[in-house]
């Protein structure tokens, strides 16, 4: 399969999304209802990602970097 | 006590061998007489491989036959397809209910509404919201010879396929993959065209009677010791239509206290005849030996369900090639174990006749094996010799008895004499009886372009089911709405091709299924391949994935 330019790429793979999904053999108000959606949810996703995850990835490494960050201090104290 | 002296003081001698050599086991006793018995280790279920026959030396040549498993990620996304579309459904269903929609579909009256509700069962259910929606595939009008090339009417939908219209147009030359026309004789010119021009000039077209009363024509009596001489048995009987053949003749065959053991994939005509006949039928895995004697060695020694008695019959009822799996039945495995069992067969040539062996006399033929061997040898004349009917070959006293006590027989009307001259001209073609090398052609070159189609769509990474030989090959396809897209795609190239879904095979794996045909030019087949497959269908197959990888 070669594609001469992106929007024929493009096309193969909405048409594939289509068929996988099983959308192609609803009729186009149907199709217009699950693609909306669909689209909605992804869209909520991202921006949930977008605002929560960097703080989550944040406050996780640094619960792991105190919990063994904090070992040698107590393993001297112990010996000690 | 040890066991090897438990077995010196039962048998006198140590160790004693049985005759095919297994091991005696603790009382002196050998269990597991079986035939074809597999050995005793634990296979995981995936090594196990039960398309590897366990006797080679029954099989002249490979016995190649493969079905791919579904790969897992392809039977998620169908099942997502179809949870999706039922949604969609009950979306449907619920604007029906309300008259929000127009309803074209058939639905209860309101005086019925306190009585047991008719269309709520799944069947019902798919064919509302799924299979009319691709319904635009099948039915399609044919308004010529459907020989390797017809012409279709073209239709119109206006409200997506609750009904049709006729546009006006005609699509000529539609290559034809769908029709049953192995050997090419489905044609409207040319010697066995000529020859039923000649009977209907004869005999005229109807017959107005049954075989028993007034409609035993000469014609049909030729053809009979015909296709006895075909075959190789002593005698056989033609009928009218072949679902009839199987439908009303296994009722005169078997009866209370019989056993019927019939394959998992049978044809409906088949499934109808065995229940018409009030035996008992119990199924066997498709083409699996050792299901088949596991429930042979059930049934001899148990007997019937409560009383334990011997059963008076005992049946094999097996097809020669499955329409739905492309696969060939795996006779001489079948034909040892029903001469150790004392059963009887009943072969279902009705796509295997004139399509395989090197004479193209069947599966018998192909396998090389003598047709006495099988007791009832029934085909149609539908599939390889273009016309229609069926007949039953056997023993002279079994076709005897047939003449008299079938259904089909007594009551149906025989074959009309333009089908029937068909068939005999197109029968000495095959056999070469006509003087030309016509038939010899036509068998090498289905089996040439059998051998092409197959390979060239292996080579495509697309998962074929079935037998190398077959001429019936099952291209999978899985996801519901690729039916639809695939049907329609290969009909704006021109293209006509049968697409298979659930009622006729199981839920996720739909196909589209070809049928190779003597009349096909590698030309021809070269126009399919060559069409843009891959963007409806991709490289599935992980076998072939490996290999492109390496």
């Amino acid at each position: 399969m070669n594609f001469k330019n992106l929007r024929e790429y493009l096309a193969w793979l909405y048409y594939q999304y289509l068929l996988i999904t099983g959308i192609y053999v609803l009729e186009p108000w149907e199709k217009s209802i699950f693609n909306s959606i669909l689209f909605s949810v992804i869209a909520m996703v991202i921006y949930t990602s977008y605002v929560f995850v960097p703080i989550h990835v944040r406050l996780a490494l640094e619960f792991f970097t105190r919990m063994f960050g904090g070992q040698p201090e107590s393993t001297m104290t112990l010996m000690t | 006590m040890t066991e090897s002296s438990v077995n010196k003081l039962l048998n006198g001698d140590s160790c004693r061998r049985t005759s095919n050599g297994l091991k005696t086991s603790k009382n002196g006793f050998v269990k597991n007489h079986c035939l074809l018995q597999q050995p005793h280790k634990y296979r995981r279920p995936r090594d196990k491989n039960p398309n590897v026959p366990h006797n080679p030396s029954l099989y002249k040549k490979p016995f190649v036959e493969s079905f791919e498993e579904t790969p897992l990620m392809v039977a998620v996304l169908t099942y997502m397809g179809y949870g999706i579309l039922t949604i969609f459904g009950y979306l449907r269903d619920f604007l029906r209910q309300w008259n929000i929609e127009k309803r074209h579909i058939a639905r209860e009256r309101d005086e019925q509404k306190d009585f047991v509700p008719l269309y709520q069962d799944f069947e019902n259910f798919y064919n509302r919201n799924l299979y009319i929606r691709i319904r635009d595939n099948w039915n399609r009008p044919v308004c010529s010879v459907p020989g390797p090339k017809m012409d279709l009417i073209e239709r119109s939908t206006p409200n997506y396929n609750w009904t049709f219209e006729y546009t006006g147009r005609v699509l000529k030359d539609v290559l034809n993959l769908g029709s049953y026309n192995y050997l090419g004789f489905a044609e409207n010119k040319g010697p066995c065209a000529d020859a039923a021009i000649e009977a209907t000039q004869a005999y005229g077209v109807g017959v107005g009677s049954t075989r028993c009363e007034m409609g035993n024509l000469d014609i049909h009596e030729e053809l009979e010791q015909l296709v006895a001489r075909f075959l190789g048995v002593e005698s056989s009987m033609a009928f009218g239509m072949g679902f009839a053949t199987n439908s009303m003749n296994i009722p005169a065959l078997t009866g209370k206290g019989c056993l019927i053991l019939s394959d998992e994939l049978n044809h409906a005509s088949l499934v109808l005849g065995a229940r018409l006949s009030s035996s008992t039928i119990r199924v066997f895995k498709h083409n699996n030996m050792q299901s088949l004697e596991k429930l042979l060695r059930d049934a001899i020694v148990h007997g019937q369900p409560r009383t334990h008695r011997p059963w008076k019959k005992i049946l094999i009822v097996v097809e020669g090639i499955y329409s739905m799996e492309g696969s060939i039945v795996r006779l001489p495995e079948i034909i040892a174990l029903k001469k150790h069992y004392k059963a009887y067969l009943y072969l279902d040539e009705a796509h295997s006749i004139g399509a395989l062996g090197p004479n193209g006399k069947g599966v018998v033929d192909y396998f090389g094996l003598d047709p006495k061997d099988v007791d009832i040898m029934m085909g149609t004349f539908t599939k390889s010799f273009g016309a229609a009917g069926g007949y039953i070959g056997g023993k002279k006293e079994l076709i005897d008895y047939l003449r008299c006590h079938s259904h089909s027989a007594v009551y149906a009307t025989s074959m009309s004499p333009p089908v029937a001259q068909q068939i005999i001209t197109s029968m000495k073609i095959i056999m070469g009886e006509d003087g030309t090398t016509l038939g010899a052609d036509r068998l090498r070159q289905l089996h040439e372009n059998t051998t092409y189609f197959r390979r060239k769509l292996h080579d495509m990474g697309l998962i074929i089911y079935g037998n190398e030989d077959s001429p019936v090959i099952p291209m999978m396809l899985y996801m519901p709405a690729k039916i639809g897209a695939f049907g329609r795609q290969m009909l704006k190239k021109n293209i006509g091709i049968v697409g298979v879904g659930f009622p006729a095979t199981p839920i996720i794996e739909s196909r589209a299924r070809f049928c190779v045909s003597a009349a096909h030019t590698r030309e021809m087949l070269n126009t399919v391949t060559r069409t843009k497959f891959p963007r409806i269908q991709s490289n599935y197959s992980p076998i072939q994935r490996a290999l492109t990888e390496e």
